[in-house]
């Protein structure tokens, strides 16, 4: 009995270890997004305001115009989410239930896409964009989320286990096919549709190359953007800098914390997906 | 009338298969116009001498053959990078394997209390703003007074500049990479630790097997599917680092933390060679696709 306190003591010290230094540099960030001017690097070290203050977020949102910003890639992460959403549904829906000739082959051709790292397109797509006249443009930040293929690929897996006969009892009734996606499928997806909506924000919402790439003007930057940017300038300003990162990181946390049990079962359907 | 039945079986009705191009024409246009046309445009554009003057005007570009690939193979800082790189992945891999799995292992243990909420610790660092995790690591690895130093301080270590000197500049980098990343390895091992059933450990355990030898002898082995696949995401994820290096260190000191990917941008995007930005994309691509191999051959060697 007495081996097995000292086990349980043992797992669960670890644990709490190896949480707090996972989670020590997020704390550390907050914490020292409250602080004082010049009190986050010290010697000795500080681990907790002297007397809390807002003072850098009120910098950043008054005199650095983060407001702006935030709304910027709250914006676009939406958007983003939104129309790819559609997109995806639409496809995996169509690849999953739907009869037609070569679409076995057409979805194995579009999964072995998924071995493209997103670098070797980003070059030729700012050509196109600039052709498009969509350089510093929301629009063309966008063009690049509208449908991926591991979107396409979660809605299909999971659009397979919609049963046939609702779908075929709806054609019996007499609802167009359209309909019968809008008002069947849809709904019945809901659960994949909160899981790829999830990774579609986060995604979004934390990009850094392609919104560094297309944005150049600063009052279109996104978070990240005008982070990395501020970063440089402000090297010296360590507590504005970590309300910036709060501000940068906590929203993605926030969502994450809400939708957990949707998006750990997303991580599990694609890490299978071999 | 059977033979009709099956050809509608596998091409659908007619309404079916208007439906489902309808519904395909959007997702598929995108995919074709923002995927697939710039993947076979980046093939081109490696083919190039595209520079600044076609950027202003494409005529300027001249068809060169292999000579972007044979001009990185001759260039020292092509070397350097790709050096780097498997600096990133020497470390990073195996690291990232055993916080993964030992985390997993402790998440999953019947002595854990409150598995859930330490599961979600560690996965929190996955879903932060890179660009923002590296501010804050900057600030961290500050020589004198960031935290790090100033705990190895206190337990004795000496001071090291972590991102001043190039060899550990590279570890530092490596270090942040690891500590964003090894919750979705945990996520992976926890669902392959509940696929491995409950008996087996019974029957060893009557067996008189310990922890450890069961660990070694059943865990390990079973996981190893797992372990092949969580071992080729982080390396592709290591191949692919970029806003690390971009905020912490610009890529130095002395080029030591300069990634293919910032050695790309770099060059595309700073000094507009995008034919030869577009060859180091397409190495890159090759790299992914060898170790991406590696594990389908792994995995079949295993099998049989």
């Amino acid at each position: 009995m007495n081996r097995r306190l000292l086990a349980k003591l043992a797992v669960n010290g670890t644990l709490i270890l190896l949480a707090g230094l996972t989670a020590f540099p997020l704390l550390w960030m907050l914490s020292a997004s409250l602080m004082p001017t010049g009190e986050a690097l010290t010697l000795p070290a500080r681990l907790v305001p002297s007397r809390p203050t807002l003072e850098h977020y009120g910098t950043l949102f008054s005199r650095l115009n983060l407001g702006r910003t935030f709304a910027n890639t709250l914006f676009l992460a939406s958007i983003i989410t939104a129309i790819s959403l559609l997109c995806n549904s639409m496809a995996g829906y169509a690849f999953a239930k739907l009869r037609f000739r070569g679409r076995d082959r057409l979805f194995a051709l579009l999964l072995a896409t998924l071995v493209v790292p997103p670098q070797v397109t980003v070059l030729p797509l700012f050509l196109e964009i600039r052709s498009l006249g969509l350089v510093n443009s929301f629009g063309g930040v966008v063009v690049a989320g509208i449908t991926t293929v591991f979107g396409i690929f979660l809605i299909r897996q999971f659009a397979l286990g919609v049963p046939d006969e609702l779908l075929d009892a709806a054609r019996i009734d007499g609802a167009s096919e359209l309909r019968i996606y809008w008002t069947i499928v849809l709904p019945a997806l809901r659960p994949i549709l909160i899981t790829l909506g999830a990774f579609t924000f986060l995604n979004a919402w934390n990009d850094f190359m392609w919104p560094l790439t297309v944005l150049t003007d600063e009052s279109k930057y996104t978070l990240p953007v005008a982070l990395a940017n501020l970063s440089g300038e402000h090297v010296q300003d360590t507590e504005l800098m970590m309300a910036g990162a709060v501000v940068t990181v906590l929203p993605g946390l926030l969502l994450f914390l809400a939708l957990q049990r949707y998006y750990v079962e997303g991580i599990l359907m694609g890490g299978v997906k071999e | 009338m059977i033979a009709d039945s099956r050809i509608e079986e596998k091409r659908g009705s007619a309404a079916e298969r208007r439906a489902a191009w309808l519904l395909l024409a959007i997702p598929l246009g995108a995919i074709f116009l923002f995927f697939a046309l710039p993947l076979v445009a980046a093939l081109f554009l490696s083919l190039t001498d595209f520079d600044i003057y076609a950027v202003a005007d494409p005529h300027n570009a001249r068809f060169v053959g292999a000579e972007n690939y044979l001009r990185l193979l001759r260039d020292p800082l092509f070397w350097k990078v790709l050096r780097n790189t498997l600096v990133f992945v020497v470390i990073g891999v195996p690291l990232t394997l055993a916080a993964s799995l030992g985390g997993a292992l402790l998440v999953s243990s019947k002595l854990a209390r409150l598995p859930g909420l330490f599961r979600t610790v560690f996965y929190a660092p996955v879903v932060t703003t890179l660009v923002a995790v590296a501010v804050v690591f900057r600030y961290l690895y500050h020589p004198r007074y960031g935290m790090i130093n100033q705990f190895f301080g206190l337990v004795g270590l000496p001071a090291i500049d972590w991102l001043g000197n190039p060899a550990w500049a590279t570890v530092a980098i490596t270090l942040l990479a690891v500590w964003r990343s090894f919750g979705y390895g945990l996520v992976i091992y926890v669902a392959g630790l509940q696929a491995i059933p409950e008996s087996l450990y019974e029957a060893s355990q009557l067996d008189g097997a310990g922890p450890w030898r069961q660990l070694r002898s059943i865990t390990w082995p079973l996981l190893m599917p797992t372990t092949l696949f969580v071992a080729v995401i982080t390396t592709v994820g290591l191949f692919q680092i970029f806003a690390e290096p971009y905020v912490m260190t610009r890529g130095g000191p002395l080029y030591a933390t300069t990634s293919i990917t910032l050695l790309m941008y770099q060059q595309g995007f700073r000094w507009w060679n995008l034919g030869s930005a577009a060859a180091i994309a397409f190495v890159l691509f090759a790299l992914i696709i060898a170790a991406t191999g590696l594990q389908v051959l792994l995995r079949r060697m295993q099998k049989s």
